[in-house]
C-alpha cells in the first residue's frame, strides 16, 4: 500500500474542528483537558492547562515486518485479480502491539473478506466474529466493525475493519462468507445498530426484542439507581465523580 | 390382539362422579390404556403431517442453563431447530466500560462461570499486551495461572460429564462429576478464598501467592484425582446405554466446524488437532509436555472421549507445572501497574495483608498516597486495541479489547466459545430425534453466562 485515501470515497469531506490537519484518520476518542478530571474548582495544581488529543494509533508504512508485508501482498495481487482496486478497498493499515490491522471500505468488505478466505497464500479460514467498538468523535466513521480472522493454515491472526458514519449505519453482511458471523453480527446489530445489509435475519438476539436503543453505544446511559447506605447516598457508577478517562 | 378385544367401559348414563360438569358427557367409546388399538389411533392419517412448535426451556431442566430451544417437530423428528439466548444477558461488557482495567477482572470472571481463570487470563493477557509488558510478568505468576487455569479445565470438564450425563439419564455421572470437581474447588478455595468468581489473576500477575501448604495439597489431591477419573471415565466409556445416546449423535464434521467458526472440543471431534496452547502458545505453554486429544467421530460420544483425555493431559500440565514452580514475586515489578498490596487469605477471608497495612496507615506517607491513586484511579493503558485468544475447555476464548489510553476500558468484547458453538445446534439437531437433541446440546457444553454476557 503506498498511499490511503483520506476518508472512505462515499462519505463527504467535513473539517473535523478538534482534529489538528493530517490526522483525519484517527480514530479520536476525545480531547483531555486538565490531568485529574476535578472541573470547575479552579486550577491548583498547575496541571489544568493540558490539553491531550486521545486517538488511536496512526496508519504504518511500509513495511510492516515480519509476516505483515507477505499478507499485504498477498492481499493486494488477490483482489487485483479479482478486480478490486487494492489502493481503494484498504484505506489504511495499521500495526500495532504485533497485530495488523486493514481497515477496509465498507462496499468491498464482502470481496475483500472471500479473498482472504480462498486465496492459498491467505487462507484465513476461520473467523472469531465480529466485535463493534463505537467512536462517537470520530466523525463519519462512528460505526466501527471489527472481524478478527484466523488463519489455521498460516497460523496468523489479522483484524479487518470496517467503518459506517451514524447517519448511515449500514454495512455489508459477512454471512455469506463466513456463517459464524451470523450471531456476532446480530449482536453488533442489538448492541450498536449497525445494520448488516443481506443478513438472513437481522433481529435482536441479547436483549428482548422491543427493547428500545443499542445499549453498548457511548450515548447510551449505563442505567442504576442511586444506593442509599448508612445514611450515605451513592450515585450510579456512570454518574459519579470520577477522575479523567 | 384384535379389535375385538378392546374392552370398552359401558359408561353409567348418571355420572357418579360428583366433581364432573354438565358437559362432561361419557357416551361412547371409552380407550382404556391398556387396549390394544394404540396403533390406530397414534398413527397419523395418510398425507397428513402434524407439525408442532416446542419451547424447550428457557426454565428447563436438560437444557443446560438458560437456553431456550425452539423445536419444529413432526411426530418424534425435529425438523427445525433454532435458540433463543439472551436470558442471561447482564451487561457486563457495558459495565466494564466504567470501571478501572484491575476492577474489570470482578466482572470478567463471571461470564462462563464454569471457567471463571480462562476469563480472567484472557483479560489480563489482553491489558498486559497493551501495555507491553508481556515479557514482565514474574515466571512464578505466569506458572500459578497455568496451574489455575488447568486445574479449571478439569472442574469444568467434569460439569460438563456430570450434567450431560445427568440430561441423559445418567445420575450416577452426574453424582462422580460433582463429587470430584468438589475437590478441585477446595483447591480453588484453598488458594484464592473463593469456590468461583475468583477473580485472582489479576493484570501484571496473580492476587496473592499460594498459600504455605498449597503445592502440597494440589499433590496431594492429583493422585485421588486420576483415580476418581478413571471410574467416572470407566463408568461411561464402555458403557451400551451412554454409546447407544450418544454415538452418532450431534454429528457435525470438519466443514461444519470451519463455517461456524466452532472450536474446542467439537472442533477436535473432527479429527482436527487444532488446540491454540499448542499453535500460538501464551503463559509459556510451550515449555509443556502435553497431547492434544481428538477422535475422528464428529459426534457426542467423541467429545465426551475428549473431554475425559483432556483432564488427564490437564494433570499432566498441573504435574509439570508444580514441578517449574520457583519461590519469586507473583507480581508485576513494575509499580505503577501492580496492585499495591499483597491479599492474604485469613480465618475470616481474603484481605488485605496486615504488614502492607501498617506500612501505609503508619510508616509511610508515599506509599499511601501511591496505594490511594492506584486504587482509586487505576493506571493508564495506552490508546489501541488488542485481541487476545486462549484455549478454554470450550474452545477459542478471545478478547478484543480496546483502550483510549484512559484507565477504563473503552471497549471490551469477549468472542465466547459457547456463544459461537451454539450455533451449530441447528447442523446437529435437524433431522433428528427429539431426544438426541438433549444429547447433542450437553456435548456442545454451552455456558449461558457467557454465551449471553
Amino acid at each position: 500500500m503506498t498511499e490511503t485515501p483520506a476518508v472512505p470515497v462515499s462519505v463527504p469531506v467535513v473539517p473535523v474542528p478538534v482534529v489538528p490537519d493530517g490526522v483525519s484518520q484517527f480514530e479520536v476518542f476525545h480531547v483531555r483537558e486538565g490531568a485529574f478530571g476535578a472541573q470547575g474548582s479552579g486550577d491548583t495544581s498547575g496541571f489544568g492547562g493540558l490539553v491531550e488529543l486521545m486517538h488511536m494509533p496512526e496508519p504504518t508504512l511500509r513495511p510492516y515486518g515480519g509476516w505483515f508485508d507477505e499478507v499485504a501482498d498477498e492481499l493486494e495481487l488477490s483482489l487485483t485479480a479479482r478486480g478490486i482496486d487494492p489502493s481503494s478497498a484498504i484505506e489504511k493499515v495499521v500495526v500495532d502491539s504485533d497485530e495488523i490491522s486493514f481497515f477496509i471500505r465498507r462496499d468491498l468488505l464482502v470481496g475483500v473478506l472471500s479473498a482472504l478466505r480462498d486465496e492459498p497464500g491467505l487462507r484465513f479460514e476461520f473467523s472469531s466474529g465480529v466485535s463493534g467498538v463505537h467512536y462517537p468523535n470520530d466523525l463519519h466513521r462512528e460505526f466501527h466493525a471489527v472481524y478478527h480472522l484466523l488463519s489455521i493454515t498460516h497460523n496468523r491472526r489479522i483484524r479487518v475493519e470496517v467503518t459506517a458514519p451514524v447517519g448511515d449505519p449500514h454495512i455489508p453482511s459477512s454471512v455469506g462468507v463466513y456463517p459464524t458471523n451470523d450471531w456476532h453480527e446480530r449482536e453488533t446489530f442489538d448492541l450498536f445498530g449497525i445494520v448488516f445489509d443481506g443478513h438472513p435475519v437481522l433481529t435482536r438476539i441479547l436483549m428482548p426484542d422491543d427493547w428500545p436503543g443499542h445499549p453498548q453505544r457511548k450515548d447510551y446511559p449505563l442505567g442504576g439507581i442511586p444506593v442509599e447506605y448508612k445514611g450515605a447516598t451513592i450515585p450510579p457508577p456512570d454518574q459519579r465523580r470520577s477522575y479523567n478517562s | 390382539m384384535t379389535t375385538e378385544d378392546v374392552k370398552y367401559t359401558s359408561a353409567p348414563s348418571q355420572s357418579n362422579d360428583a366433581y364432573a360438569g354438565v358437559n362432561d358427557d361419557s357416551d361412547g367409546r371409552i380407550f382404556n390404556v391398556g387396549g390394544g388399538d394404540w396403533d390406530s389411533i397414534t398413527v397419523a392419517p395418510e398425507g397428513e403431517t402434524e407439525r408442532i412448535v416446542v419451547n424447550m426451556g428457557p426454565q428447563h431442566p436438560s437444557t443446560h442453563g438458560v437456553l431456550r430451544l425452539i423445536l419444529e417437530i413432526e411426530g418424534e423428528t425435529v425438523t427445525e431447530a433454532r435458540c433463543g439466548i439472551g436470558y442471561l444477558h447482564t451487561g457486563i461488557e457495558k459495565n466494564m466500560e466504567y470501571r478501572s482495567f484491575v476492577q474489570g477482572v470482578t466482572y470478567a470472571t463471571r461470564m462462563d462461570y464454569l471457567a471463571p481463570f480462562y476469563n480472567e487470563a484472557v483479560y489480563c493477557l489482553a491489558i498486559e499486551k497493551l501495555l507491553g509488558v508481556t515479557e514482565q510478568i514474574p515466571e512464578r505468576a505466569t506458572t500459578i495461572r497455568v496451574i489455575m487455569m488447568e486445574l479449571n479445565r478439569i472442574s469444568s470438564h467434569l460439569v460438563a460429564l456430570a450434567t450431560g450425563g445427568m440430561e441423559l439419564g445418567a445420575l450416577t455421572a452426574m453424582t462422580f462429576g460433582f463429587r470430584e470437581r468438589e475437590l478441585v474447588l477446595e483447591l480453588f478455595e484453598l488458594i484464592t478464598g473463593l469456590r468461583m468468581n475468583n477473580a485472582y489473576i489479576r493484570p501484571g500477575g496473580v492476587a496473592t501467592d499460594f498459600p504455605a501448604d498449597g503445592v502440597q495439597q494440589i499433590r496431594d489431591t492429583i493422585p485421588l484425582l486420576r483415580t476418581r477419573l478413571k471410574d467416572t471415565a470407566n463408568l461411561l466409556i464402555d458403557n451400551n446405554i451412554w454409546m447407544g445416546r450418544t454415538s452418532g449423535i450431534g454429528y457435525l464434521d470438519l466443514t461444519g466446524c470451519m463455517a461456524l467458526g466452532i472450536s474446542g472440543p467439537i472442533l477436535r471431534a473432527t479429527g482436527f488437532p487444532h488446540d491454540l496452547r499448542k499453535s500460538q502458545p501464551y503463559c509459556g505453554y510451550e515449555n509443556y509436555e502435553f497431547d492434544v486429544v481428538t477422535a475422528d467421530t464428529n459426534d457426542a460420544y467423541g467429545r465426551f472421549l475428549i473431554r475425559i483425555g483432556e483432564m488427564e493431559q490437564s494433570l499432566r500440565i498441573v504435574e509439570q507445572a508444580l514441578d517449574r514452580l520457583q519461590p519469586g514475586p507473583v507480581m508485576i515489578a513494575d509499580k505503577k501497574i501492580a496492585w499495591p498490596s499483597q491479599l492474604s487469605v485469613g480465618s475470616d477471608g481474603q484481605g488485605n495483608s496486615l504488614e502492607h497495612i501498617r506500612e501505609i496507615m503508619s510508616e509511610s506517607m508515599e506509599a499511601l498516597i501511591h496505594h490511594f491513586k492506584l486504587v482509586t484511579e487505576g493506571f493508564r493503558v495506552p490508546a489501541g486495541q488488542v485481541y487476545t485468544a486462549i484455549e478454554s475447555p470450550r474452545g477459542e476464548l478471545g478478547c478484543h479489547l480496546v483502550s483510549s489510553g484512559g484507565t477504563r476500558p473503552y471497549r471490551v468484547h469477549f468472542r465466547d466459545p459457547s456463544f459461537t458453538n451454539l450455533q451449530s445446534v441447528a447442523a446437529m439437531c435437524e433431522g433428528g430425534q427429539i431426544a438426541d437433541v438433549i444429547a447433542a446440546v450437553a456435548s456442545i457444553d454451552p455456558v449461558m453466562g457467557g454465551v449471553d454476557r
